[in-house]
């Protein structure tokens, strides 16, 4: 390949967009897109470092919007699955949807398309599941705590639920695979970074930045669960099936705490 | 709030509770107001699963498990020799608070025994309800029981503030229920069914006029059968379930495996096994007549009153009805599409969006998600290799049955895995 270059950018969706940008402006034959904290150099290739620019990234994606927005939804998705080459295939769409040939994000039996939707649905998934498992833990500060450690990188996808149930509490949620968190104010939700101490979940004993009554009532909450189970209709694979064992950690109804 | 009595209760009333199966939290379209806590908008979430893999997305327990009637069928009978217990209105909203705030529910479900009578029972449930919208600024779910016999006045109180409404028919036919609770009259379970549908029916007119109109129910009612308990056949069940969904414009009917709790020589003894096999084909045959486009006599009627236990009833009457197939996928509208088996309706979108840009060869049937194994007896693509021996429809079945019989098993959820 002659002039072709690895996009080297910062691990962020709109870096990534920005990447995008420079290889259509700069009719560039990309080799590859990488984040920095994973380049590696290739032998032929040189590389480019694209610097982040918000702007350029907007067109981007008001462009694919335009063009689709289901496209634009399951690119960003599929994104966060952080992948091992989900730029290139993202790349290699992107400009498929910019090509005249005809795509379309519902045009399943084309290959890339198949690829990116099932990501995207996996990356939904994952959403979906983090919604549902975040088990809240009262601090004594008066803040409703939870640590999670998604498959991807889900937590800006469930800022928006999050922000609008719990409208009147403090809370925060940690990624604590990525470092980082979503700390809401009663105002604003913003993205935190911080040395947690100690980690809430699954823990054996007894918290003491915890309040009191919050043992309480996941004991209330672990008795609910016991009392709903119907004996003669039991089965675990099931069970099983809609709660992987992963994610045993986050449910206060499947560990004791003593 | 004195814990080890609230679990001690709890106890008691969640336990005599579980035996409603609904669990819909879905349906309601309540958003966070002037930043209160929660919201009920589109799907709900399950939060956690049973370990007999029901969804449990609401705090679903009983005000008071004391009861005035003797219904058979029920734990909460009054000659039942079991614990009782009352909540205080207070208690139930702290709890359902608390474990809202924890993410651990979507909202609560509260039903009740009948205790002193029906409208003293209404007038607890709707107190709850209310305390939790207009002192909590609680804009979760909240599905409260309409107790059978309750005035028209508390019904419509119940739906400004519940997302959903729900009266019980439990036995499918009036016969029945004239063995199974005599002291009850068919009348009281339906006339707070046609209250909750007529203001439904109002709200829906007056919205449209007025915006600010206050919600009514919206997620609508439901009713729940039991199974098993009466002898009734699955054309019983399903023409009972077609008239309720017809008649009261209910949201979900629900079909619910008779536990047995009681030695009655009505019904079937204690450690009789629960039909989920017949639950699980009577929710099949509920979304057939729901999404598929069937209509209930063409599943059920009086040459076959029950549904084939070995094959779902899709299958089933495709095998009686060789002479629509084979069909072309490529070519077949969206309601015959919707018929062949191992294509769900899912499939249905996705063949009808991926044909418009080539023609659909097996490959990209399989891409699609299809389960060919079953679909391909029943339909051709673009390919010369379709199935061309003209096949009776038992040894279709099978071969089937033959190439799924380690997934068949696995049959008896619900909710998921209705057609795959
Ligand atoms: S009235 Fe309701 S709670 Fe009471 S016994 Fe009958 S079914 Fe059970």
């Amino acid at each position: 390949m002659i002039n072709s270059k690895i996009l080297v950018y910062d691990g962020s969706f709109n870096g990534f967009l920005t990447a995008v940008f420079t290889a259509f402006d700069e009719k560039v034959s990309v080799s590859d897109i990488q984040r920095e904290d994973e380049y590696q150099s290739g032998l032929f290739s040189e590389s480019e470092t694209v610097i982040t620019d918000n702007v350029k990234a907007k067109r981007v994606w008001y462009g694919i919007d335009k063009k689709s927005h289901t496209a634009i939804k399951q690119i960003y998705f599929a994104f966060l699955s952080e992948s091992k080459g989900i730029e290139m295939l993202l790349y290699r769409y992107i400009r498929k949807l910019f090509s005249k040939l005809d795509t379309s994000p519902s045009d399943y039996s084309d290959g890339i398309v198949l690829k990116i939707s099932q990501l995207a649905k996996s990356v939904g998934r994952e959403k979906h599941r983090m919604e549902a498992f975040v088990r809240f833990q009262l601090t004594k500060d008066g803040i409703y705590f939870a640590n999670i450690e998604p498959d991807f990188n889900v937590l800006p996808l469930i800022s928006k639920h999050f922000r609008s149930r719990y409208a009147d509490q403090y809370w925060l949620i940690y990624d604590v695979k990525r470092k980082y968190g979503l700390y809401y104010d009663l105002k604003k939700v913003e993205v935190v970074t911080m040395d947690l101490k100690e980690l809430l979940t699954n823990r054996i004993h007894k918290s003491d930045s915890l309040t009191p009554a919050e043992y309480d009532f996941q004991d209330l909450w672990n008795n609910y669960f016991k009392s709903t189970n119907i004996k003669s209709r039991i089965n675990l694979k099931l069970h099983q099936q809609h709660v992987p064992k992963r994610y045993w950690k986050y449910l206060s109804e499947k560990r004791e705490v003593v | 709030m004195s814990f080890e009595r609230i679990k001690e209760k709890l106890n008691i009333l969640a336990d005599a509770a579980k035996y409603d199966v609904s669990c819909a939290s879905s349906g309601s379209n309540r958003t966070n107001k002037n930043k209160g806590l929660g919201n009920s908008t589109g799907m709900g979430i399950c939060h956690s699963y049973t370990e007999d893999g029901r969804c449990v997305s609401l705090l679903k327990i009983l005000m008071t498990n004391y009861c005035i009637y003797d219904c058979a069928y029920c734990v909460t009978r009054k000659s039942n020799d079991i614990k009782r217990a009352a909540f205080k209105i207070q208690e139930v909203v702290d709890l359902t608070i608390n474990f809202y705030r924890r993410n651990y529910i979507e909202g609560l479900f509260l039903s009740s025994g009948i205790f002193k009578s029906a409208d003293y029972t209404m007038e607890r449930l709707v107190a709850v309800a209310k305390k939790l919208r207009e002192e909590e600024n609680f804009n979760g779910y909240i599905h409260l029981k309409s107790i059978p016999g309750a005035s028209d006045e508390l019904m419509r109180e119940a739906g400004l503030y519940a997302d959903r409404l729900s009266v019980n028919i439990e036995v499918p036919t009036v016969s029945g229920l004239k063995l199974l609770a005599p002291d009850k009259n068919y009348e009281d379970f339906t006339k707070p069914m046609l209250k909750v549908k007529n203001e439904i029916l109002q709200y829906k007119a007056e919205k449209k006029i007025i915006k600010s109109t206050p919600k009514y129910a919206p997620a609508g009612q439901s009713t729940q059968m039991i199974i098993g308990a009466t002898g009734e056949s699955d054309k019983d069940i399903m023409y009972s379930a077609t008239h309720y969904y017809k008649n009261y414009h209910m949201k979900r009917v629900y079909y619910s495996g008779y536990v047995p709790v009681a030695e009655d020589k009505r019904l079937p003894a204690i450690g009789s096994q629960v039909p989920l096999l017949r639950e699980n084909r009577l929710y099949q045959t509920d979304w057939l007549l729901r999404f598929y486009g069937f209509h209930v006599k063409e599943i059920l009627n009086a040459d076959f009153p029950n549904l084939d236990m070995d094959v779902d009833p899709k299958l089933g009457w495709a095998l009686r009805n060789m002479q629509h197939f084979p069909v072309d996928v490529n070519r077949a509208d969206k309601a015959m599409l919707a018929r062949i088996p191992g294509i769900g309706m899912q499939s249905v979108h996705k063949i009808i969006n991926a044909r418009k840009f080539r023609k659909l060869n097996w490959e990209h049937l399989k891409n699609i998600g299809i389960a060919l194994n079953r679909a391909k007896y029943f339909m051709i693509c673009d390919s010369s290799k379709w199935e061309k021996r003209d096949l009776e429809p038992s040894r279709i079945k099978g071969l089937i049955l033959q190439n799924s019989s380690g997934k068949f098993r696995k049959e008896y959820s619900n909710q998921l895995q209705l057609f795959s």
